[in-house]
């Protein structure tokens, strides 16, 4: 097994606990944490390739995914805050109105 | 030798995010989040991505987890914060996904390691800092630029939803003046 494959293993195996975790938990902080799990098994794949092909590209997308992921966390964590402020509460499953 | 510090690293990447959807407390979820962040970030540098793998630390380990870490001690949650997963039947769902989006992306991985083969191409200057610098501000410049648009706007956003409709001094601190 190459390094290349293992790398690429790890991102899917990442990327996936990222999935299962946004689906099974419940506070709304560690949905947010997934998903910086599975932006983190992206960049890693970015790399990976980046490496395999020789050039610099997919080292450059992996700054652009890394600012979005932090203006991503900054209005998530604001929103997560509001929420609390209303509701008193960070558990998703409390936050259904737009379901109705 | 170096295939096997690959695995460990690997390995405890994904040691971390289990300890990340396993952790009842979300305190000790944001620090798995942390030795996941490392273990990456030591997989960059064995990709000699060195200058990816300095930012992957100072930007995730030391602002984004940091953030998430002043929120969760902002909100003071206490054992509401410690919410018990998830129901039997959303669990079980949540795991059949899983189970079903690590095969279809195993699949695709497994396909392509394979048929790849070990072509690692000129490996040796491509990680320059120098490079990566003259790539971005030359064939990326556009978008980096977008970029710094999108945090003013993340920046301006996170203002609008914090803010509490004008009532922020007058109200309830008006009267501890």
């Amino acid at each position: 097994m190459s390094d290349f494959a293992i790398c690429l293993a790890v991102s899917a195996a990442l990327f996936t606990l990222g999935v299962v975790g946004v689906l099974v938990k419940r506070n709304a902080i560690v949905v947010f944490m997934c998903i910086e799990l599975m932006l983190n098994a992206a960049n890693l794949a970015f790399v990976t390739f980046s490496r395999q092909h020789g050039t610099v590209d997919g080292q450059i997308f992996v700054f652009f995914v890394m600012a979005i992921a932090a203006a991503e966390v900054a209005i998530g964590l604001s929103i997560i805050v509001t929420v609390f402020r209303n509701r008193a509460s960070i558990n998703v499953d409390d936050v259904t109105m737009l379901r109705r | 030798m170096e295939t096997l510090l690959y695995l460990v690293f690997g390995l405890v990447a994904l040691v971390g995010g289990v300890l990340v959807i396993v952790n009842r407390n979300p305190v000790y979820s944001a620090l798995s989040l942390v030795l996941t962040m490392f273990a990456v970030s030591a997989l960059y540098i064995l990709q000699q991505a060195y200058f990816v793998a300095a930012v992957q630390i100072v930007v995730y380990a030391g602002a984004i987890v940091v953030l998430f870490l002043f929120v969760i001690m902002l909100l003071n949650l206490g054992d509401q914060g410690n919410l018990p997963a998830a129901s039997g039947t959303r669990r079980f769902v949540g795991a059949l996904l899983g189970v079903t989006f690590a095969g279809i992306v195993g699949a695709v991985v497994w396909e392509y390691a394979s048929t790849a083969g070990p072509a690692a191409a000129a490996a040796g200057d491509i990680d320059h800092t120098k490079s990566l610098a003259r790539v971005l501000f030359q064939n990326y410049l556009l978008p980096f630029e977008v970029v710094s648009i999108v945090l003013l706007a993340a920046l301006v956003g996170v203002l609008a939803l914090i803010r509490t409709h004008g009532r922020g001094l007058d109200s309830s601190e008006a009267d501890n003046v």
